[in-house]
């Protein structure tokens, strides 16, 4: 590796430049908008798993005093049976639809219905109480298991599996298979001195942002409509909705607001083409905002999985084969991110021999949406415990084995390419010599590591960063910074043009000030945005040099530039002295960066967890944490960490205690903070944070996006650390009280 | 049921609304006084976001009806700068960038201003259970008690 090079703002700790409003609450998120002459709307929910809608009666709703609008399926005016791009994946938009207002079958408890428009949020809702609704009520599934049975109650009676040989003439709940292989898993089982297979559960879990989703919208006949909303992409937001509405898209400004948390979870709509839909039936401004009842209902999920691994591996700890079948729910519309699953599961190891099956599977709970790395965790979960024990029953340390495993440059992967270069080696070897993994256990105690990899994506960007007379500059990009991302922004604009950080202001442009961005999902924005903006300061810097050629009568490839002044010979000019002369040269300066990032570098992740279980109680207390993770170019370490501890103690909560608890009868039952348990702040301790920097050569600095890959190895470093302070296996997430001593009693 | 008038005081300065008995404090400061900067994130105690003092006490605003508001002194995020001059807490959580998405940021400033009045030298621990109503999703908390602890010395050093 080359010596690392020497930068002058990018890698500081800056104070980012949205700080000071979000510390005095001044910062306005999805919910703190209003318009003059605004109306509440408020959306009836299912209270029934699975059933048929026989009838609809709104006509005590509609009488009562402050009622203004109603909203149902039939309000959408033609919906296609065509693909479009919400966020980190696609949906169907008759599915996108028929979730957002069902057309005539409720799929979920919390399926939305309809919903009303009222002068008060109290009047919208005293209103849905008096919608009138006749169900047929059907029997639900609820697991992979129940779902896949010969005689299971069907969701979708056009449903029939994509992915197999024959396409069948049965509808089923099977949405569709994927296989990905290499080399021959049965040769390579045949050489193993050990094999170990295990089944895994991973249940429900919620991306569990604090902030509910929430938006303001205002129709305008002239073409003039408006929509506020808290989104991690607002030109998803656009792309959807106006197609919901048939709307051409410049009939519609979407403006991101401040975004209280999202980890996928806000890469769709559920409000806004209905608040939409309100603002046109009632001609005021509408607000909608979820309750926590509601976002739990009917928001996110991530996938409930059931996998099967098996790994087989020599005595001297060279693994020969790794395969997988993978169970993975989609909700109640087909699209879980099992592909993503098998694409992930095994790519920590250079193993010539794989296979991985994976099965996408409607059933009777809210439709999944993307959750950090979607897909990935819950395949990992699986792979890494089955390598843990493999390395416990070969006596390997399980660091050691993995290095001996461990995926570099050049590594095939199951998908596809060739692994370009990573920092997994890296990653193992820092958690090899961390602090934490010199510490010795105690009675009752235990330890877990894993590794984790997630691809990261780039796509589309586009900034322009408009140069003021006085010299300074305004960054406007599109992707909403949902974790300081502005501070990197201004960071590495900084670098390019040689001026401080404070001269050049980041902000998110709206629909309509800013060309198209993807939204901020995949680990993509300090890497793909980052390289627009480094594009756009390239560009002003090109044009600073041409304004001064013409100043000085040479030609632009006489000029240098450097530390925010332009040279040639003994003139000199500073960006403040061509900026203020702008209007003499040409007029003011605006730099371009309009781009389609390709060779995102994939991060990976090494965890370590030490536990104490109370073997009376069940309770596991997390000791000891380090998340080891590659950066690339760690452009703002602050928010890098950041990104490792919030992934590593999401993972935990994943780990130790979140789970959607459904009847019998298909309702959720804990749909409340209280119940579905994050973690406190006093049930962890301090996160240690090592970031690697292995370059990716895609990028001008080295970046990878670091968003993701750090919620894959908590699952297995916690449940792992939990079995060996046990003594037993685990298999079942989540690892709390109720679980684990029931793991520990049935082996007593 | 006609509204109530209520007359209160709110980060120092006098002020009466009118709210319906069923509204809550929250739902008052947000919607009728603009005061956005409370933040709602469950409506039911559970995460802290819309933490205020209501005569000194460290309460969720969501769990208070807005008449209760009436000749108490309401402390709120919006009273805790001294106009553009941040709180030594403020400054801290953003030094240490104890904030990703910013939304528990408001409820936990006021938390935290709460816990170093009762006490101003906290372990770790101490601060941690302290702020154990206060929910987070993006940070893992560790940069979050890194600014308390450093905002608590820093305090102290002044006092």
């Amino acid at each position: 590796m080359s010596e690392a090079k020497q930068y002058k703002y990018i890698g500081t700790r800056s104070i980012r430049p949205d700080g000071f409003d979000k510390v005095t609450g001044r910062a306005n998120y999805g919910a703190d908008m209003s318009l003059p002459g605004m109306i509440w709307g408020k959306i009836l929910r299912s209270p029934h798993a699975h059933a048929k809608i026989k009838s609809i009666d709104t006509t005590k709703a509609e009488a009562l005093a402050g009622v203004l609008a109603i909203a149902s399926y039939n309000d959408f005016p033609s919906v296609a049976d065509e693909v479009v791009a919400t966020g980190e994946g696609s949906s169907n938009l008759l599915d996108l639809a028929n979730n957002i207002l069902a057309k005539d079958k409720v799929l979920y408890h919390g399926h939305a219905i309809l919903a009303i428009g009222a002068r008060t949020a109290a009047i919208a809702e005293q209103a849905l109480g008096l919608v009138e609704i006749e169900y047929e009520v059907l029997k639900p599934v609820l697991d992979v298991n129940d779902a896949m049975a010969a005689d299971a109650p069907v969701l979708h009676d056009n449903m029939f599996t994509q992915g197999l040989a024959e396409t069948p003439t049965k509808a089923s709940n099977i949405a569709a298979r994927q296989e990905f292989k290499m080399g021959d898993v049965e040769a390579g089982f045949a050489e193993a001195d050990l094999i170990v297979e295990r089944d895994f559960y991973t249940p429900t879990v919620h991306q569990g942002y604090i902030e509910p989703h929430a938006c303001t919208a205002r129709y305008d006949a002239d073409g003039q409509s408006m929509l506020w909303c808290s989104t991690q992409g607002h030109f998803d937001v656009r792309a959807s909705t106006a197609k919901l509405l048939s709307l051409n898209l410049n009939r519609l400004k979407v403006i991101a607001s401040e975004i209280g948390g999202g980890f996928g979870g806000k890469t769709t709509v559920y409000l806004e083409p209905v608040a939409l839909i309100l603002s046109k039936k009632s001609g005021r401004p509408v607000k909608m905002i979820m309750d926590r009842d509601e976002v739990f209902k009917a928001s996110g999920p991530g996938s409930a999985t059931r996998n099967w691994v098996k790994i087989g591996a020599k005595k001297d700890g060279t693994i020969t084969a790794m395969q997988a079948l993978l169970h993975y729910e989609a909700g109640a519309f087909k699209g879980s991110p099992v592909m993503m699953g098998c694409m992930t599961a095994f790519t920590p190891y250079a193993v010539p021999n794989m296979y991985v099956e994976g099965y996408d599977v409607v059933v009777n709970k809210p439709k999944v949406a993307a959750y950090r790395a979607p897909g990935a965790p819950q395949a990992e979960y699986a792979a890494e415990m089955v390598v843990n024990e493999i390395a416990d029953k070969l006596g390997i340390d399980p660091i050691d084995l993995r290095l001996q495993n461990a995926a570099k440059e050049g590594t095939q992967t199951i998908y596809g390419p060739k692994l370009k270069a990573v920092g997994l080696v890296e990653c193992l070897e820092a958690a090899k010599n961390s602090p934490q993994y010199q510490e010795a256990l105690k009675e009752n105690q235990g330890r877990g590591v894993a590794a984790g990899f997630w691809f990261n994506v780039g796509g589309q960007s586009s900034v322009t960063l408009n140069m003021n007379p006085d010299g300074t500059g305004t960054i406007v990009e599109g992707s909403p910074d949902i974790g300081g991302s502005r501070a990197s922004m201004q960071l590495m604009a900084a670098e390019e043009l040689g001026m401080p950080a404070e001269n050049l202001k980041p902000i998110i442009g709206d629909t309509e000030n800013v060309a198209f961005s993807a939204g901020t999902g995949g680990s993509r924005t300090t890497f793909a945005t980052g390289m627009a903006v480094i594009e756009a300061a390239q560009d002003v810097v090109r044009q600073l040099k041409e304004r001064s050629a013409a100043v000085w009568n040479l030609t632009a490839d006489q000029i240098e530039y450097a530390e925010g002044e332009t040279f040639s010979g003994d003139n000199r000019m500073t960006v403040a002295e061509i900026c203020a002369g702008a209007e003499r040269t040409g007029g003011q300066i605006t730099g371009r960066g309009n781009i389609n990032a390709r060779g995102a570098g994939p991060s990976f992740a090494v965890h370590l967890c030490d536990v104490e279980v109370d073997k009376d109680t069940g309770k596991v207390d997390v000791l000891r944490y380090t998340a080891v993770q590659d950066a690339g170019k760690a452009i703002h370490p602050s928010y890098v960490e950041g990104q490792l501890q919030g992934g590593a103690v999401q993972g935990i909560g994943w780990a130790l205690n979140e789970e959607y608890v459904y009847s019998a009868d298909g309702h959720m039952e804990n749909a409340g903070f209280l119940d579905y348990r994050i973690p406190l702040a006093s049930d962890l301790p301090m996160i240690d944070a090592i970031i690697v920097e292995v370059p990716n050569p895609f990028h001008p600095f080295g970046v990878r996006g670091v968003g993701e890959s750090g919620i894959i190895p908590p699952l297995a470093a916690t449940a792992y650390a939990v079995s060996q302070a046990i003594g037993l296996p685990i298999t079942d997430l989540p690892c709390s009280p109720p679980n684990v001593l029931k793991v520990i009693q049935d082996n007593a | 049921m006609a509204k109530i008038h209520v007359n209160t005081s709110i980060n120092g300065e006098v002020v009466e609304f009118l709210c319906e008995p069923y509204e809550t404090l929250l739902d008052v400061l947000r919607n009728d006084l603009q005061l956005t900067g409370t933040k709602e994130g469950c409506a039911s105690g559970d995460c802290g976001a819309c933490s205020v003092t209501v005569n000194d006490a460290l309460v969720c605003s969501c769990l208070v009806l807005g008449v209760e508001a009436e000749g108490a002194e309401i402390g709120t995020i919006e009273g805790v700068s001294n106009k553009d001059q941040l709180h030594v807490i403020q400054q801290k959580f953003l030094e240490h960038a104890a904030l990703q998405c910013g939304i528990c940021t408001p409820g936990l400033v006021v938390s935290t201003k709460k816990l170093l009045e009762e006490n101003p030298n906290p372990t770790e621990e101490q601060a941690r259970y302290y702020l154990a109503g206060n929910l987070c999703r993006c940070t893992g908390y560790d940069k979050i008690i890194r600014a308390v602890m450093d905002a608590a010395e820093t305090m102290r050093g002044a006092a």
